[in-house]
C-alpha cells in the first residue's frame, strides 16, 4: 500500500479549521522566530485518510479478527463496552491540572473515586497492602517497584549491590535493574523448569537487593519452591520482587501476597483485559507490603472521612513522580469497568479457564511437539520444534505456517532456556472449537515438517507481504518517507 | 461458572477438556500450588451486567468538572479532535493487536508507525524518529541518558523554564543513575543563556531546553546550541508539536535530540494519560536511540514491507545492557497522532496554530488591560502566557472556578515567589465569547 505521504496532492484538505473570530492582535510571532517551510505533511481528504487507515488495519491480524495465543502477552477479548465508557466526555475531556488548583479535588470526585477503588480491588486481588497507578506500562511498573525497593534499602542503611535474577525472565527485568542502579545475578533453572534452589543459596549474601521472579514462571509453570526462595531472600534482608505479567494464572484464586512477594507489577493490558493497542498503551500498577507504603509514588489517592477523595502529595520518604499524574487514567478505566463486570466469582473463572485451555493444548499437542516440562501447566504451555528441527523445520517456520491457517503465531525463541520454543497462551476467551482448530493446524503442520518441508520454509504465502529481509532493513536503515 | 460471558464455555466442554488432560475437576489443575496459599474468594464487590457498570461510569463522569472553560495548559492542551481519529482508533485491527513481532500479519501497525515516525521527522526537522515512548517526561530522561551513552559524559544542565512536572520525574527517574543535573535558573521567564554558557564545561553531557518554555515563552536557542556544541555536549529540546507548524524547528536550531508530550496531536486529555512521548534525532545518533523503531524493507518478491528494526539495541537482546528497559512503544496514541496530522495536513496545522497563537494574543491584550493584571515577560509566546495579578492566583483561579472558568494555573505551586502569577493556554478551542467572558470575570475577581 501507498503511503499516506505517497497520496498527497496539493491543495487538498482534510480538516476545514474556523476562521479567526478575535480581532489580530499585536503581539505576534516575529519571522525570526518562525519555521523557514512548511512541515511536508499529506495534503489528503478525510476519506483519503479513513480509508488510508481502514485499509492498513486490514493489513494486520488481531484479538478481534484471529485466535492470538502469543505466550506471555494475555491476548485476550477486550470488552466494548469498556472502550465506551473511557470515551465518556466526563473523562476524557479531564484535565489533569484541575486537582491542583484550589480545592480541585472536589472538581474531580469521579476521577479519584475510580482510581481509589482500583487500587483497593488490585490490593486485594495482589494480596498486597497498597498500591500505585501510575506505571504507564509493565517495564515500567518494574522500574518503579526496583526504585521503591533501592529506596527502602537506602532508607535502613543497607549497602546492597545486586538483583538476582532466574536465566529465563522476561528481558526487561535485568533491562531494569540495571536503571534501578543495581548489577544482576542470572540464576540457572533445574531440571524442572523451576529456579534452581541450590544456585539461589551460593548466590545470596548481604548484598543482595532483591530476586525478581515471574509467577507463575515464564515456561508458564508454578514456582514450587515459592514460599522458600521468599524465606531465604528475606532472611538476607533482599526483597521479593513479582512480575506479575502471567497474573491472568492466578487471578481470583492465588495472591502474590500470600506467597511472600513484597512488590508486584500488573500488567492492566493483560490479565484485566485493556487492549494492547499495536504495543501500547498499558498500564502497569504496583502492589506493595505495608513496611514499603512510605516508598510509593507520589501523589497518592485518598478518602477521607467525609467519604470524598483527594489527591495527597506529602510523601518524604518517596521516590518521587514516576509519570506526570496518575498514570495511563484511560487504560485504568477499562481495567476499573472490566474488574466491576466481573467481581470475585468472574475473576476466579478466568483463571480456571485460562489454565483449562492451556493444559488442553498441552496435552493434544504433546504427541507431535516436545514439550519439555510436561506437567501440569499454569495460563501458558511452552513446546520446543526439537523434534521437527531434524526435518531441518524451526520453531520460526511452524510460527509461518500458523500464519497461512489464520492464527496469530504463539511466542516464539522465549523463554530462552528452552531449545526453539513456541510459548502458547491460549487465554479464557478462547472457545474449545477455536484451540480445536488451531491443534489440527499444528497437527498439520508436523506432519508437513515431515513430509514436505520446503513448504514451511516458503511459508506465509497468503498474507500481504511474505518473509522480509530484516537485515536489509537495519542495513539500509529507511526510517521515514 | 456463569458469572462472566466473556469465557465461553459450556458445562459439557469443560468435561470433555479435562477428560482429555485425565483430570476430575478444575481444582486438580491448580493442584501444584499449596492449598494453604489459594484463596476461597476474593473480597471484592458482586460482578454486575454492563448495563449496570455503564450506568454507574456514567454517573461518576458526570461527577468531574469537564464543564469549566479551559483555560488550563501546562503542557497539555485542550485542542480538538477530529472524528476521524476516533473513528480509525476504533478498528479492532488496530486497538486489539499487539505489538508486530510477526511483521507479515501487523503490516498495518508497521507502516502507520513508520508514517507516524516521518510525520515526527517533519514536524521537528530531524532525520529519524523512534515509534514512540510513554510520555513527555520519561522522554526528555530517555533522551537523557541517550546523551550520556554518545558522550560518555554524566553532567546535565537543565533549564529551569523546563516543565517542573517533568524535572521532578527526571530526579525520580535518575536518582540511581550517575547523571547528575543541575538547573539553571531561569530570567524574565526564559533561559539565562549567560548562566548556562558559564555551566558548560567538557563534562556536559547535554543541556535541556523546552520550546515553548513551561511559561509559553518561545526562543531561538542556535547560539546556545553552538556553545554547547563546542563544548562537546549535545542539545536536547522538548517542543510542542501543534507550535511547530510554524515555530522554527529545533532542527533548525541545530538540536541533537527532540522529544515531547504529543498529546496535543488528536489525543484526548483523559485526566493525564494515556499520553505519547516522542524521541526524534539525527542519523548518526540512532543505533544510541532508545524505544521501537520500524525500518522499511522487502519481502523475496520485492513487495515492500515494514519491520521492527535495530532492534540489538533492545532490552529482549541486551537485556541488562540495552539502551533502555522500555518494552512497548505507546504505539495506539502514536497512531492517533500519524491520522492527525494526515487529516489537518500541511495547511491545516499551519492554521490550527496560527489560530491558537492569535487567540492566545487576543485573551493577552484582553485580560492585561485589566487593572492591576500585568504582563509578566515581555518575551514572545505561542499560546499561552503568563499574568500577574494583584493578589494569589490560586485564590483568584480558585473564584474563577465560581464562574464556570478553569481560568490557568497558579505557577506559584512549582516556582516559589510566584504566587500571584497565572499561566493561561488558549487554543483553537475558545471563542472570542469565552474569552471575553473570562475578562470579564477576572476582572469583576481581582
Amino acid at each position: 500500500m501507498k503511503l499516506i505521504y505517497e497520496q498527497s496532492r496539493p491543495g487538498r484538505r482534510g480538516v476545514r479549521v474556523p476562521e479567526c473570530s478575535v480581532p489580530r492582535a499585536k503581539a505576534r510571532i516575529p519571522a525570526r522566530l518562525r519555521r523557514k517551510e512548511p512541515a511536508a505533511l499529506p495534503e489528503v481528504s478525510e476519506l483519503d485518510v479513513i480509508r488510508h487507515y481502514t485499509n492498513l488495519s486490514r493489513l494486520n491480524f488481531s484479538v478481534d479478527t484471529n485466535y492470538y495465543p502469543l505466550g506471555s502477552c494475555t491476548m485476550k477479548y477486550n470488552p466494548k463496552v469498556c472502550e465506551k465508557v473511557a470515551r465518556l466526555d466526563g473523562f476524557a475531556k479531564l484535565h489533569p491540572l484541575l486537582p491542583q488548583l484550589r480545592n480541585g479535588g472536589m472538581l474531580t470526585q469521579g476521577a479519584l473515586k475510580v482510581l481509589y477503588e482500583l487500587e483497593r480491588m488490585l490490593a486485594e486481588v495482589t494480596g498486597m497492602a497498597e498500591m500505585t497507578l501510575q506505571p504507564m506500562a509493565g517495564a515500567n511498573g518494574e522500574l518503579t517497584g526496583a526504585m521503591i525497593i533501592a529506596a527502602y534499602h537506602a532508607a535502613r542503611g543497607n549497602d546492597k549491590k545486586r538483583f538476582l535474577i532466574p536465566d529465563s525472565a522476561h528481558g526487561t527485568n535485568p533491562a531494569t535493574a540495571a536503571i534501578a542502579g543495581y548489577g544482576v545475578t542470572p540464576i540457572p533453572s533445574d531440571g524442572e523448569g523451576c529456579m534452581d534452589l541450590k544456585a539461589l543459596e551460593k548466590e545470596l549474601s548481604d548484598d543482595v537487593a532483591g530476586v525478581m521472579l515471574t509467577a507463575p514462571n515464564t515456561l508458564g509453570l508454578f514456582e514450587k519452591h515459592v514460599q522458600t526462595i521468599c524465606r531465604l531472600v528475606h532472611e538476607v534482608d533482599g526483597l521479593m520482587y513479582c512480575d506479575g505479567a502471567n497474573m491472568n494464572a492466578f487471578v481470583g484464586r492465588v495472591r502474590p501476597g500470600d506467597l511472600g512477594f513484597d512488590v508486584v507489577h500488573l500488567n492492566l493490558h493483560k490479565t484485566f483485559a485493556t487492549p494492547h493497542g499495536g504495543g501500547g498503551p498499558g498500564a502497569g500498577a504496583v502492589g506493595v507490603v505495608e513496611k514499603l507504603r512510605p516508598f510509593l509514588p507520589i501523589s497518592r489517592v485518598i478518602k477521607r472521612d467525609d467519604g470524598t477523595y483527594a489527591l495527597d502529595y506529602e510523601a518524604p520518604q518517596s521516590i518521587g513522580y514516576i509519570a506526570p499524574f496518575y498514570g495511563n487514567f484511560g487504560v485504568l478505566l477499562r481495567a476499573y469497568a472490566y474488574l466491576r463486570m466481573l467481581g470475585a466469582e468472574g475473576l476466579r473463572e478466568v483463571s480456571t479457564h485460562a489454565v483449562l485451555n492451556a493444559n488442553y493444548v498441552r496435552v493434544k499437542l504433546r504427541e507431535k511437539y516436545e514439550t519439555p516440562y510436561d506437567r501440569m501447566c499454569m495460563h501458558e504451555c511452552v513446546i520446543s520444534a526439537r523434534r521437527q528441527e531434524r526435518h531441518g523445520v524451526r520453531a520460526l517456520d511452524i510460527a509461518k505456517a500458523l500464519l497461512d491457517r489464520g492464527f496469530h503465531a504463539p511466542t516464539v525463541y522465549f523463554p530462552l532456556i528452552v531449545h526453539e520454543a513456541l510459548m502458547i497462551e491460549p487465554t479464557e476467551t478462547e472457545s474449545k472449537e477455536t484451540l480445536d482448530a488451531f491443534i489440527a493446524a499444528m497437527e498439520e503442520i508436523a506432519e508437513l515438517a515431515e513430509t514436505e518441508p520446503a513448504r514451511l520454509h516458503a511459508a506465509p504465502v497468503t498474507t500481504p507481504v511474505g518473509r522480509l529481509d530484516e537485515a536489509a532493513a537495519a542495513r539500509e536503515m529507511i526510517l521515514t518517507a | 461458572m456463569g458469572h462472566t460471558t466473556y469465557v465461553p464455555h459450556v458445562e459439557e466442554e469443560r468435561a470433555e477438556m479435562l477428560r482429555a488432560i485425565g483430570i476430575e475437576s478444575v481444582e486438580e489443575l491448580f493442584g501444584e500450588i499449596p492449598r494453604e496459599v489459594q484463596v476461597e474468594r476474593l473480597n471484592l464487590p458482586e460482578g454486575m451486567p454492563e448495563i449496570e457498570v455503564e450506568r454507574m461510569l456514567r454517573a461518576l463522569a458526570r461527577r468531574n468538572r469537564t464543564d469549566l472553560v479551559c483555560f488550563l495548559g501546562g503542557g497539555f492542551y485542550d485542542h480538538y479532535v477530529p472524528a476521524a481519529v476516533d473513528a480509525i482508533l476504533q478498528r479492532g485491527e488496530f486497538y486489539t493487536a499487539y505489538t508486530p513481532y510477526q511483521p507479515e500479519v501487523s503490516q498495518g501497525t508497521l507502516q502507520a508507525a513508520f508514517e507516524f515516525q516521518t510525520g515526527i521527522c517533519r514536524l521537528t526537522g530531524m532525520e529519524v524518529a523512534n515509534a514512540s515512548l510513554y510520555d513527555g517526561g520519561t522522554a526528555i530522561f530517555e533522551a537523557m541518558t541517550m546523551a550520556a551513552r554518545c558522550t560518555g559524559r554524566s553532567r546535565v544542565l537543565i533549564d529551569q523554564a523546563v516543565s517542573p512536572i517533568y524535572r521532578k520525574m527526571l530526579h525520580t527517574y535518575s536518582a540511581k543513575l550517575r547523571i547528575a543535573q543541575e538547573e539553571i535558573p531561569a530570567r524574565n521567564g526564559v533561559l539565562d543563556q549567560e548562566a548556562m554558557s558559564a555551566a558548560l564545561d567538557d563534562r556536559v553531557a547535554a543541556i535541556v531546553l523546552q520550546n515553548p518554555n513551561f511559561f509559553g515563552c518561545i526562543e531561538d536557542y542556535t547560539g546556545i546550541i553552538e556553545r554547547a556544541h563546542g563544548v562537546g555536549a549535545l542539545a536536547i529540546m522538548s517542543v510542542y508539536p501543534i507550535s511547530l507548524a510554524i515555530v522554527k524547528t529545533p532542527g533548525e536550531m541545530g538540536a541533537d535530540i527532540v522529544v515531547g508530550e504529543g498529546q496535543s496531536l488528536g489525543i484526548p486529555l483523559s485526566f493525564g494519560g494515556p499520553y505519547l512521548g516522542f524521541m526524534a534525532t539525527r542519523k548518526s545518533l540512532v543505533r544510541k536511540m532508545p524505544g521501537r523503531i520500524v525500518g522499511m524493507t522487502r519481502d523475496a518478491q520485492g513487495r515492500r514491507g515494514f519491520v521492527l528494526t535495530l532492534q540489538a539495541r533492545e532490552q529482549h537482546i541486551r537485556r541488562e545492557k540495552a539502551t533502555s528497559n522500555i518494552c512497548t512503544n505507546q504505539n495506539l496514541c502514536a497512531l492517533a497522532a500519524g491520522v492527525y496530522l494526515a487529516l489537518l495536513g500541511k495547511q491545516g496545522l499551519i492554521e490550527v496554530a496560527e489560530l491558537c497563537a492569535d487567540n492566545a494574543s487576543y485573551a493577552h491584550e484582553r485580560l492585561t488591560a485589566i487593572p492591576g493584571v500585568t504582563r509578566t515577560f515581555k518575551a514572545i509566546f505561542f499560546n499561552e502566557f503568563c499574568i500577574t495579578l494583584p493578589r494569589d492566583a490560586r485564590d483568584v483561579i480558585g473564584d474563577l472556578i465560581d464562574r464556570g472558568f478553569a481560568a490557568g494555573f497558579p505557577v506559584g505551586r512549582y516556582y516559589p515567589g510566584m504566587e500571584n502569577v497565572a499561566l493561561v493556554a488558549v487554543t483553537e478551542m475558545r471563542t472570542k465569547e469565552e474569552i471575553d467572558r473570562l475578562a470579564a470575570a477576572l476582572e469583576a475577581v481581582v
